[in-house]
């Protein structure tokens, strides 16, 4: 996957989440919690879908690594390469 | 429908124990994310403590008072749009008090307004206090005591710390000598919006669940009481119920937390460490409650949706829980609760101490029993006078019914202290495949902690499973 399919495959999870999400003005390098009012079980939401959807494991300590869209793609990048 | 437990495979992926709010949402959670899922309840239906019964035409719910908004976001992701479109708000909301007498929506605004108006404080320190609570997370620093939180905003107040916790206190047992955060978490979580119901009542929604967790593939058995959870070499690997084994991977088990430790699993199967930790576990308050039906055809006043009513001097967490506390709730459901059965019921709710209860032999407790039917319905009288000659059916709830139904140590109805969270969130890394669901730690208890402690462990035992 490249960054961009990345970053499209997360909104598409959020997408699922909140079918009201707005992603017209979202700011890739802002926290997605403060610009989409998403909380932690949102975030647990994203770490289960992708999981389910590529077996990917990640670990509690990483969950930082998801907070931004860029921040997602680049942390995903490598573990998604194959895919 | 439950299927008959003689008929149901050898093995499963996940075997779920117990089906409370938490067990129901962790085996719908799981069939989700592509496994094969058992869930066991000992009782002849779902749902735990959110329960009801009927008699006489009437339909009692247990523990259907009101839940925070986050419900409707919760049960549109994790059960369906059918449950989350049920849900509805409770604008009522009553306290009477020696102190003060009040109607509010239960939520921030309305909060504030009175805290400012009412209790004459300065809006910068209401909006300082709701700052402050509303960034709690249960990973803070617990050091600081509810009590220590309301002298800091509100010292010498009584009033106030009576209008911030009494509430608080029947939603999740918590006093004010517990952590501020497992205050400030699910106060918070009401203050977002208020106070929220189910429309159809328990029954609707544990029907509903029901049906998704069939359409799911969960595999479900009432009356299976499961005896033993197998555990070899540090590993589960089934379950034994009515001299039958069931093979599996992974326990969920929603039997709370002490039960887990102690009835289920073998000693052997935990670390001295581990049993040290379990071993300090306080379990929560219990309950008792009375419940009134009103006889078909008559009606009663819309007095309130939820009424906090005390004749105490004082809020005092010892006194709540003292077995003729002045302290009660009414949880009124009008017709509106119930589209199509056009009843009303009234369910008193008060705290109390398993130990006070089980001492009493047959014939006192029957009294006692009586005794607290005939405060409920006169402390009633004062909201609705002359409602006793309304009522056709009058019947009492002790922590020994509690603990008859649900099985929960010391009829506890509001799980465990604080310090059994960590024990539940760590029992995976003692016994692999072992995982607790259920109300522990004060914050992860109600109908909304539940449901969401359900989520997290199940994203726990996916990732177990998939590793």
């Amino acid at each position: 996957m490249t960054s961009e399919e990345i970053k499209d495959l997360i909104l598409e999870i959020i997408e699922d989440i909140d079918d009201e999400a707005d992603f017209e003005n979202l700011n890739p390098d802002e926290p997605l919690r403060d610009q989409l009012d998403l909380d932690s079980m949102d975030f647990l939401d994203i770490v289960m879908e992708l999981r389910k959807r590529h077996q990917l494991q990640i670990p509690e300590e990483d969950y930082p690594n998801l907070a931004t869209l860029n921040s997602c793609a680049t942390y995903l990048e490598p573990l998604l390469r194959n895919v | 429908m439950p299927v008959p437990f003689s008929q149901i495979s050898e093995k499963y992926d996940i075997v779920v124990i117990g089906s409370g709010l938490g067990g129901l949402t962790a085996a719908n959670r799981l069939a989700y994310c592509g496994h094969r899922v058992l869930l066991l309840e000992h009782h002849h239906r779902l749902g735990g403590l959110a329960t009801w019964f009927k008699r006489k035409g009437h339909i009692f719910d247990i523990s259907l008072h009101g839940f925070p908004y986050g419900m409707v976001k919760t049960c549109k992701k994790y059960w369906n749009k059918a449950i989350m479109g049920s849900i509805v708000q409770l604008k009522n909301i009553v306290f009477d008090n020696p102190q003060f007498s009040l109607q509010t929506t239960f939520d921030k605004e309305d909060f504030t307004h009175i805290l400012e108006t009412v209790f004459k404080i300065p809006l910068s320190t209401i909006n300082r206090f709701f700052t402050l609570v509303s960034g709690m997370n249960f990973y803070d620093d617990q050091s600081m005591t509810t009590r220590e939180l309301f002298e800091e905003f509100f010292p010498g107040r009584t009033d106030i710390h009576r209008f911030l916790m009494e509430p608080i206190t029947y939603a999740n047992g918590s006093t004010l000598d517990d952590p501020a955060i497992t205050y400030g978490i699910v106060f918070s979580n009401f203050m977002n919006r208020g106070v929220f119901t189910f429309v159809g009542g328990t029954d609707k929604l544990i029907g509903m669940m029901a049906d998704e967790l069939e359409k799911n593939g969960v595999t479900i058995c009432t009356k299976v009481k499961v005896e033993n959870i197998i555990v070899e070499k540090g590993r589960v690997r089934g379950i034994e119920a009515h001299g039958k084994t069931v093979t599996t991977r992974a326990v969920v088990s929603n039997s709370g937390i002490t039960n887990t430790i102690y009835n289920l699993t073998d000693r052997d199967a935990f670390s001295d460490e581990f049993l040290e930790k379990a071993a300090k576990i306080r379990v929560n308050n219990s309950s008792c409650q009375v419940y009134m039906g009103i006889r078909d055809g008559e009606k009663i006043d819309d007095v309130g949706d939820l009424l906090f009513t005390s004749t105490a001097p004082e809020f005092n967490s010892t006194e709540l829980l003292d077995k003729e506390t002045k302290s009660k709730t009414f949880s009124i459901y009008y017709p509106r609760t119930r589209p199509g059965l056009n009843r009303y019921t009234i369910v008193a709710s008060m705290n109390s101490r398993y130990e006070d209860w089980i001492k009493l032999d047959d014939k006192s407790y029957q009294a006692e029993k009586d005794a607290l039917i005939a405060r409920s319905l006169k402390d009633l009288n004062r909201y609705l006078p002359g409602v006793a000659q309304k009522i056709d059916w009058t019947e009492a709830a002790t922590p020994r019914t509690f603990n008859r139904y649900t099985l929960h140590t010391k009829g506890t109805s509001f799980g465990t202290k604080f310090e059994g969270l960590d024990v539940s969130r760590t029992i995976f890394k003692e016994v692999a495949g072992l995982f607790h669901v259920g109300s522990v730690g004060i914050i992860m208890s109600g109908w909304l902690g539940a449901i969401n402690y359900g989520v997290i462990v199940s994203n726990d035992v996916d990732s177990y499973l998939r590793s």
